[in-house]
Order: structure tokens, then C-alpha cells, then sequence
């Protein structure tokens, strides 16, 4: 059985925090449909379009034809776990930091023979179902756990490199003004995060969210304001090396269009609050977290940035909203790239519309925010890069796949 | 044109005097930083934009010699000057912006009226044309082109919520009764009207019978505003003089100002 993760120990201050290191990280092209396939928590892989044979590890040619037309499928995720060992001595430094380290060969079912990550519930010659997953380094690996779930299996220090349970973790939830905020507190809460932080910002204004989340054990109410440089700073210096996972919520939508509304100081509020935001979070949070994620098993891990799918298309209902949406989601692969030097994986969640006062007109089917929240808190858990929450959001993404021209011109609210 | 032999003695014994400290110049300033309050509006009308601050250089690769910032906020940010066209009802007067008030009338007599007490007791008080005339029988009356300043003290509320006082029907702070402002226009012929709290009408002005008296009336009149001033307990009744040049922003409708009170020690 899974040994149950220790209770986290508050830091001794005398002992040196371990430097960040990475898993290998070179992939090659074809390696990164595994990686796309992963963000999704799709478990598919190039199949031959000729012989139908299941490839693996990826390639430009089928290994059994040598046909070149391979396309990516969704696969039967089980196998039968032929043989493991525990790695004890890597010359590469982040498996040098975590050994002994668990792997083992599964034949899977779709055919091929897989080298994966072992949970350590995981038994030789017993079923076991396989996931992609995308480790610290920002790349596909194969987890494998026993078929049927066991009880601890998410205190699995190993398979949490790869997930961000927010169980005994420290989380910062930016805005607790809005019903996602105080629903993301109350989730947190429940998946047993050690301490959820929440940010909030205009003290002078009342909200009935706020009033909730005070109650919640386990929370505490900070100041927090993104368009305010020294807000961000002075929170960040605060508990900046505390938190293990953020939430970037931020929220400000207004509703109309461009050319019949000509207002840039609405505009100015999204992209103050969207994209100006972020950057203030990354520029004093980021680099702390960095600095953390090898800090044990409840090291800083995850940076979540909640976004509307109309980042993905501008919605000329909400144009403005849309394309502020658009300008954090260019800034969130920036910080992508730069959190992933240091270990952090950097998660993006598009919403469709959800059920709120400044989506009051939005025709249905609106999300409700405590759907939304539970998604976020699954999507942490299983370590998805990309998270699709609700119809219209996975409409919107399965139409731009299609065609985007069409999709372009025919969306609305 | 000057006289070249003609020494302008009055301004050189009211330096001479400051010097002294024969008088005395008060700041009457709240310091603009990112946490200073401003007016809260219904979310869905325009905002004003928070005092917000971000650095240009810090004797650093960006500036190796220079320290400065660039800043934003609202006209209307901190201590701050209303003028007429700030109303619509002050939007066809002449020289009513900014950039075009004479710059003469940016010095002016003041009177302090002290409300402190009636303020902490109910923070909707509004003050009448009674008490500006109970206070007339003290201090005498107001000289016209005066400034009437409210002092409620209200600017030594500790936190921004405090200061703002919202709660579900609005805010609570206190301000000039409707009936006051066109008696002070033709009765004193006041210049305008300064206060300590976020705006110069009371807090829950906007449910009178005539709508933010304070900024209707007066500005239709051509008068001026100067609310979220300090420092009003340091001024005497009568006798001071304030300075409150606002920004010279073309069309502008008001602007953060620096807010200095001449008194004789």
C-alpha cells in the first residue's frame, strides 16, 4: 500500500532548501504529440493509417510498414506490468535528488511495450492502467497505477511530481470576491490543502463571498490587489514562500464590442486586471515558487490561471474581455516557459460562460462556479496542462480544431 | 507693465512674515498614495482610476542617475479640486475648466466650519443654513469670495473603509444640506465648498430632491469644489487664506491638488 505522506513539518529554518533540478528534457518533435496529447489528459498515440499497428515511442515512421502517415488515437490506457525495479543511483541530477525511483516495463494492451513511472501500488504481472502525464521538465512521460484505484494512491510521493493534489498543500486563491473564488476555497478546503490563502482587493467594498470564506477553516484573507504593483509585492513578500499552488482568478468582464463601443477605459480595466495582472503575480510570485519546487513533497508545484475559452476566439459580444483574455493566455506560455526552468508547471483553465451578475444576459448553458471550481481542483489533481471546463468551452476548442475561419465568424453569445 | 522703482513691499512682508513664522502655512494635503480611496460609483457606470505608481528608474540600468516614476489616477484622486464642468449643470459656463479658471481665483479666504461633534454622532449629518448662521454670530459673517470649509475631523478616519463608510444603501459621510448651498451662492457669495470626506456632497446626497446639491448647484454656478482635505482643525474660524492651483489640463474637470493654508500666528 501507498505509504501515507507524512504530515508537513513546518521548515527548519537551519536546513538549506534544495535546489530545483529538472528530468531530462530533450524530446523530439514527434515526442511532443505525446505532450499534446498529455495537456488534455488524452491517453492516445500514433497508430499507422496502413497497418493500424500502435507505436511507441513516437516516430515519423510505422515500425512494422514503414508507412509515414501516422495519426494520433485514443488508445486502451490498461497493460499488464511485465517487469519493475527501483532505480538506485541516476547520473541525472533530479532522479539523483528522488531515488530510489520506481519504473517498469508494461505491455500494454494496445500493443506496444512502455517504459513507465510506477506508482508504488504497482504489482509484476498485474493489471495496471497508464497516463500521460507531464513531469516537471514540461515533457510526456507514462505513469502507470494498479487497475482498480488504491486507498492512499494520491499520497504517491513520485506520481505527485506530476500532479498537484492539494492535499497538504499551500494554495493562493487571488480573488475572494467572486463566487468561483469562494468555491475554489471551499474545494481546497475539502481536498485537505494545508492552508488556502485569499487574496482580496478594495476593502472598502462589501462581499457576501468574502463573508463566506472567513469561515472556512483553514483560510486566512489577505490584501491583494493586481493592478497595484506594491499590493502584489507586499503580499509576495509575505507568503511568497508559502504557497504551493496559485490560482490566478483574477476577474473583471464587461460586456459589448468594439467598433459600436468605444471604450478604452473598460479596456484598460480587463488588461489591468487580465494581463498586467499577471505579470505582477509572476514578476514577485514566480520567482520564489521557483526557487521551492524542490522544497519535499509539498514544495511549491503549480501555477493555475483561470481563463475564459474566449481567449482561444474573440467573442464580439465581449470583445474587449475576449482579447485581454487572449493577452494572459500569450503571458501565461511566456511563464510557461520560464516556471518550467525552475520546475513549476503552469496550468490554464477555460471556462465557457459561467453563471454570475456580469454574465447575467449570457444565454445558457452557463457554468456554475462550484462545477467550475471542482474541475480545477480534478484538473490539479490529475495534472492536466490544459483544462476544459464545460460544453461551450469544449465546443469552442473542437471548432477551432476544425475550422477556425468558421468558428471566427459565427460565434456569439 | 512694472515699475521698476516700485518695491512690491506687501509681497516682501508676507515673505518676510512666513519666514518669521508671523504666518504660519498649513498643509491641507492627504499624501496620494496607492491606498488613498476613491469615490465608489456603481460598478457598471465609469470608474475612476485608483492612484496607481510604477517606477521609471532607480539609479539602476534603467536610469544609473535619475529616480522617477510615471503615475496614474482619476481627476478627481486624493485631495482635489472640482471644477464647474466637472457637473453638467456647470458645462456651458465660461472659463470652466481647469486650463481657463482665472488664476486669481485660486486664492482665496477661507472659513472652517467645525462639525466634529455632530460627525462622529451621525455620519449622515448635514449642515444647515442654521448652523452656518449660529456660527456667523460667533465668528462673523462669512466676507464674500470665501472659501466655507466643513471640518468633521473625518479625515483622520484609520482605514479606508472607514473613511468611505458603504454600506447596502451607499455611503455614509456627512456633507452640506440642500437647502445650504444656494443660500451660501447668493446670500455669501462663497467662491466654494471644501470638506474632508471622498466628495463634497454628503455621503448619501444622490437620494436628495435635488441630486449632489453640492456639485449641481454650486457648479452651475460657477463655484468650486475641494473635498478630502487635512489638517482642518490647525485653521482658525475665519482669517485664512488657501492656495489650490489645480493642474493646468486642457478641458480638465478637476485634478489632484496641493492644498497650502496661509494663517497669522
Amino acid at each position: 500500500m501507498t505509504t501515507p505522506l507524512s504530515k508537513p513539518k513546518r521548515k527548519d529554518p537551519t536546513k538549506r532548501t534544495r535546489i530545483p533540478s529538472l528530468p531530462p528534457g530533450k524530446r523530439s518533435r514527434e515526442a511532443h504529440g505525446l505532450t499534446a496529447m498529455a495537456a488534455v489528459g488524452r491517453f492516445a498515440l500514433q497508430v499507422c493509417n496502413e497497418c493500424q499497428k500502435v507505436q511507441y515511442p513516437p516516430r515519423q515512421i510505422c515500425s512494422n510498414c514503414l508507412n509515414d502517415k501516422l495519426f494520433w488515437r485514443d488508445v486502451n490506457n490498461g497493460g499488464k506490468l511485465l517487469a519493475e525495479t527501483k532505480l538506485q543511483h541516476s547520473n541525472d541530477t533530479y532522479f539523483r535528488d528522488r531515488i530510489p525511483w520506481r519504473l517498469g516495463i508494461v505491455i500494454a494492451d494496445a500493443g506496444p511495450s512502455i517504459v513507465a513511472h510506477l506508482g508504488e501500488d504497482c504489482i509484476r504481472d498485474q493489471r495496471v492502467r497508464m497516463s500521460l502525464s507531464i513531469d516537471r521538465a514540461g515533457n510526456a512521460v507514462i505513469t502507470a497505477r494498479p487497475e482498480k484505484p488504491t486507498q492512499l494512491e494520491e499520497d504517491d510521493v513520485q506520481l505527485r511530481e506530476m500532479a498537484f493534489n492539494p492535499k497538504d498543500r499551500r494554495v493562493l486563491i487571488v480573488d475572494g470576491k467572486t463566487e468561483l473564488g469562494l468555491r475554489i476555497a471551499e474545494n481546497m478546503v475539502a481536498a485537505g490543502a494545508r492552508d488556502v490563502f485569499v487574496g482580496s482587493a478594495e476593502p472598502w467594498r462589501s462581499s457576501s463571498y468574502l463573508d463566506k470564506i472567513k469561515d472556512l477553516e483553514r483560510t486566512s484573507i489577505y490584501s491583494l490587489d493586481v493592478t497595484d504593483t506594491e499590493s502584489v509585492k507586499e503580499l509576495a513578500s509575505m507568503i511568497g514562500d508559502k504557497v504551493e499552488i496559485l490560482v490566478n482568478n483574477s476577474y473583471h468582464l464587461r460586456m459589448g464590442g468594439l467598433v459600436d463601443k468605444f471604450d478604452i477605459n473598460t479596456a484598460h480595466d480587463e488588461m489591468e486586471i487580465h494581463y498586467h495582472g499577471l505579470m505582477r503575480l509572476a514578476a514577485f510570485f514566480g520567482p520564489i515558487m521557483k526557487l521551492r519546487s524542490a522544497d519535499g513533497p509539498q514544495g511549491a508545484s503549480a501555477w493555475l490561471n483561470v481563463l475564459s475559452a474566449y481567449a482561444l476566439i474573440n467573442n464580439p459580444d465581449l470583445a474587449t474581455y475576449s482579447a485581454s483574455q487572449a493577452a494572459a493566455l500569450s503571458l501565461s506560455q511566456c511563464l510557461r516557459s520560464e516556471m518550467a526552468a525552475g520546475g513549476i508547471r503552469v496550468l490554464n483553465a477555460f471556462t465557457g460562460p459561467i453563471e454570475d451578475e456580469w454574465q447575467q444576459i449570457a444565454p445558457p448553458p452557463k457554468l456554475i462556479p462550484d462545477t467550475v471550481a471542482k474541475r480545477i481542483i480534478k484538473g490539479l489533481q490529475d495534472g492536466k496542462e490544459d483544462i476544459i471546463i464545460g460544453a461551450v468551452a469544449e465546443e469552442i476548442c473542437a471548432r477551432i480544431a476544425e475550422n477556425a475561419k468558421e468558428i471566427e465568424r459565427t460565434i456569439k453569445l | 507693465m512694472h515699475n521698476e522703482n516700485k518695491k512690491p513691499t506687501q509681497l516682501l512682508e508676507l515673505v518676510t512674515a512666513i519666514t518669521r513664522g508671523n504666518i504660519k502655512v498649513i498643509d491641507l494635503t492627504m499624501t496620494l498614495d496607492r491606498k488613498v480611496p476613491t469615490i465608489v460609483l456603481p460598478p457598471e457606470l465609469g470608474q475612476s482610476w485608483p492612484f496607481r505608481m510604477e517606477e521609471i528608474s532607480k539609479y539602476n540600468e534603467k536610469g544609473p542617475a535619475t529616480y522617477w516614476n510615471n503615475f496614474s489616477c482619476g481627476e478627481h484622486t486624493g485631495t482635489h479640486f472640482d471644477a464647474p464642468i466637472h457637473w453638467i449643470s456647470g458645462k456651458d459656463l465660461p472659463n470652466n475648466s481647469t486650463d481657463t479658471i482665472e488664476p486669481e481665483k485660486f486664492i482665496a479666504h477661507a472659513c472652517v466650519v467645525d462639525c466634529c461633534r455632530e460627525a462622529e454622532k451621525n455620519p449622515d449629518y448635514l449642515l444647515t443654513i442654521d448652523d452656518v448662521c449660529s456660527w456667523e454670530k460667533t465668528y462673523g459673517k462669512i466676507p464674500p469670495r470665501s472659501w466655507l470649509l466643513m471640518r468633521t475631523d473625518w479625515s483622520m478616519k484609520k482605514t479606508p473603509e472607514e473613511y468611505l463608510n458603504l454600506d447596502d444603501e451607499g455611503a455614509h459621510t456627512p456633507g452640506p444640506h440642500e437647502e445650504l448651498i444656494p443660500w451660501l451662492i447668493d446670500e455669501r457669495d462663497v467662491i466654494g465648498f471644501g470638506c474632508e470626506d471622498v466628495g463634497t456632497d454628503a455621503g448619501q446626497a444622490s437620494n436628495f430632491k435635488t441630486p449632489m446639491p453640492c456639485h449641481h448647484l454650486m457648479h452651475g454656478r460657477g463655484r468650486f469644489g475641494l473635498p478630502a482635505l487635512t489638517n482642518l482643525d490647525k485653521l482658525p474660524a475665519q482669517g485664512t487664506v488657501i492656495i489650490t492651483p489645480p493642474l493646468k489640463i486642457r478641458q480638465g474637470s478637476g485634478s489632484p491638488v496641493r492644498v497650502l493654508a496661509l494663517i497669522e500666528e
